[in-house]
């Protein structure tokens, strides 16, 4: 390990990326035997910067960015002035950690690439769209956020449904994965793309995605619409080291609090920040780049947005923590929750804040109606944050686990668990490290790191039950307009689920009572999932617990034993 | 009267001719990773426009999807 300097090199992912792959590789065949992760000049002047991590593309002959770390790990590395890290290996291969016995990976390996060949086009299209391939599925079910999640769908989604991004600008027929040889290679590029404004105007480069989160973050929440503005928006956030789903949703508050005179061009520095408004989208990313403009203030994030916008310009402050979309610092990912009470709890009770990989349980709640009762709701919020903590804990890819699912998983006893896919993953173990785990013991893993998380957040002032709560807009319509756009279904519930008549009311009046219901709501079922996990009902993990998870360590103790 | 059946345990109208194909139309349930069952059989892909739903059926029309 050596540290060095580099100081006459870009910052930019794309540029640096590049550059350090040529300086580091020995010839054209090594370039793929180096990684570089970096952030970017914009995660500098930010709170949510990201890191980049490269990946040689061989037939592109250029070096490929991949993005990970949501909650400002960017910012991080760019305030310890770090440039890049840089990892040189040769001959990856399955065996290469000494593997408890290859034939298992092998035959899983076989088995898995199998299933993706006759499914995927059946299923999902993942080796075609990757991730973006529900765009229009979001839409179809109300749940795509649009204009800072005021609404679920919108009729211009057809502009950027998957299909037009793989028609028009994803280079189709390359494998694409971002690890190589990954059967399910998700990690589609639009190549060529010409890129209209900013440093970079009239360069031709290759975008990674649009993942979905890109796509609903970037165009519909801030109800830009055009397939080429997210692009482009994606190539910059990348670059510049920013997180697309942080400002996707920044953005949107933003400009909804300009769309309703909260803040105005003056303040903006003269941006029009209306929705739609790509140019001033765009804009406020090269603002952060250089660490000027109200795109400094845009990058702190939607919590300190809030609380400067209260301060310093009078808005009304209850009003932006109703219509501000984050909690615990974090910016809410791209999902609709109004209508699912148990993705309210998948959102508002996660050790990190509002993001989709802990659990994702729309379907299965709103749509399905699988997980009706709060005990129900509970076990899948626990179930699935700790499953899912899991992959984290090995290093593993979630994708495999249930975008694509075998042709037989329906007659499984529990089809949403894909049980044949979590065998997979507890075989590859079983193969590499000669560990048998069960499912049950796989849980219990995640468990004990989930329950130090926790720890961690009280020892740091967030991780009680205050720190739950969640925005009023994640749970149901702030405004009338929001009531009105869905009032059948409002009004059908006051009647059936409260036993109020909505005849004659206004929504003024309507709302208020429907507000007083979804609030209870989500209080009846933090108290459920609180029970499930073990914790109290200020969200404190018991001492019984961390004795049921061998996690009686003096240090945590230390941290809960008065909160008991 | 009313004639209903149940969709994912929740009363659907019913109404003369209804198929599988219909209920999805209706419904816009546009997702392709779902299992349909009527009274607990499955029901394959093929079949969603010649499955005839009766009146008091119970359909199940599970949407495959628990992660972003
Ligand atoms: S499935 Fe995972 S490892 Fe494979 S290309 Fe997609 S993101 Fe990369």
């Amino acid at each position: 390990m050596t540290i060095e300097e580099a100081p006459l090199e870009a910052y930019d992912a794309h540029i640096l990326g590049e550059q350090l792959t040529e300086m580091y590789a020995d010839n054209e065949e090594d370039k793929r035997n180096v990684a570089v992760v970096t952030a970017g000049t914009a995660a500098e002047h930010s709170r949510f910067g990201i890191l980049n991590f490269t990946f040689y593309d061989p037939r592109r002959k250029t070096t490929r960015l991949k993005q990970a770390g949501r909650g400002g790990i960017g910012t991080v590395f760019r305030n310890k002035k770090l440039k890049a890290l840089i990892v040189k290996f040769s001959n990856v291969k399955g065996n290469l950690n000494n593997t408890f016995e290859q034939s298992i990976i092998n035959k899983t390996g076989i088995k898995y690439h199998k299933e993706i060949h006759d499914q995927d086009h059946l299923q999902n299209n993942m080796r075609k769209i990757g991730t973006a391939n529900i765009i229009e599925v979001m839409d179809a079910y109300d749940l795509l956020p649009v204009m800072n999640f005021q609404y679920g769908s919108h009729p211009d989604t057809e502009k950027i449904k998957s299909t037009v991004f793989i028609e028009k600008y994803l280079t189709q027929g390359v494998q694409d994965g971002c690890w190589y040889g990954c059967s399910m290679a998700c990690a589609k590029a639009a190549d060529n793309f010409l890129i209209k404004t900013g440093p970079y105007k009239g360069h031709r480069v290759t975008v990674d995605g649009p993942e979905y989160e890109n796509a609903a973050g970037l165009g519909a929440n801030c109800a830009i619409f055009d397939p080429e503005g997210i692009l482009e928006l994606n190539f910059y956030c990348d670059t510049y080291g920013i997180d697309t789903i942080s400002f996707g949703t920044a953005t949107a508050f933003a400009m909804e609090c300009y769309e309703r005179g909260i803040i105005n061009k003056e303040i903006t520095g003269g941006l029009e920040l209306n929705f739609g408004n790509f140019y001033s989208s765009v804009e406020l990313l090269h603002q952060m780049s250089k660490g000027e403009g109200f795109g400094t203030v845009v990058g702190q994030g939607v919590h300190r947005m809030k609380k400067l916008f209260a301060k310093k310009y009078e808005a009304d402050e209850e009003f932006l923590f109703d219509i501000g979309m984050e909690q615990k610092g974090l910016e809410y990912s791209e999902y609709g929750s109004k209508e699912s009470l148990a993705q309210q709890g998948g959102y508002g009770l996660t050790n990190k804040g509002p993001q989709h990989d802990e659990a994702w349980l729309i379907f299965m709640d709103m749509v399905n109606n699988q997980i009706p009762t709060f005990e129900d709701k509970a076990e899948a919020l626990h179930y699935y944050p700790m499953f899912r903590t899991w992959f984290g804990l090995y290093g593993f890819c979630k994708l495999p686990w249930n975008d694509i699912v075998p042709a037989d998983n329906k007659y499984s006893d529990e089809p949403a668990k894909v049980p044949e896919h979590v065998q997979n993953y507890l075989d590859v173990v079983y193969g590499v490290t000669g560990k048998r785990l069960t499912s049950d013991e796989m849980i219990i893993e995640s468990e004990r790191v989930y329950n130090f998380q926790k720890i961690f957040n009280i020892r740091m002032g967030k991780g009680l039950r205050k720190d739950d709560r969640i925005p009023y807009r994640s749970m149901a319509p702030v405004t009338k307009e929001e009531y009105e756009s869905r009032q059948e279904r409002y009004d059908k519930q006051l009647k059936e689920k409260i036993g109020y008549a909505p005849e004659g009311m206004t929504a003024e009046e309507k709302m208020a009572v429907l507000r007083e219901y979804r609030e209870d709501q989500y209080e009846k079922l933090i108290d459920a999932v609180y029970k499930r996990r073990g914790w109290n009902s200020n969200g404190v993990p018991t001492l019984e617990h961390l004795k049921y998870l061998d996690m009686e360590l003096p240090e945590l103790i230390e941290v809960i034993k008065d909160l008991q | 009267m009313i004639l209903i059946i149940k969709l994912n345990n929740r009363d659907f109208p019913w109404e003369e001719g209804l198929t599988i194909e219909k209920i999805m139309e209706i419904k816009n349930f546009t997702f392709t990773k779902i299992i349909v069952k009527v009274n607990g059989n499955h029901i394959e892909r093929e079949d969603y426009a010649a499955t005839i739903v009766n009146d008091g059926d119970n359909v199940e029309i599970i949407h495959l999807l628990a992660g972003g």
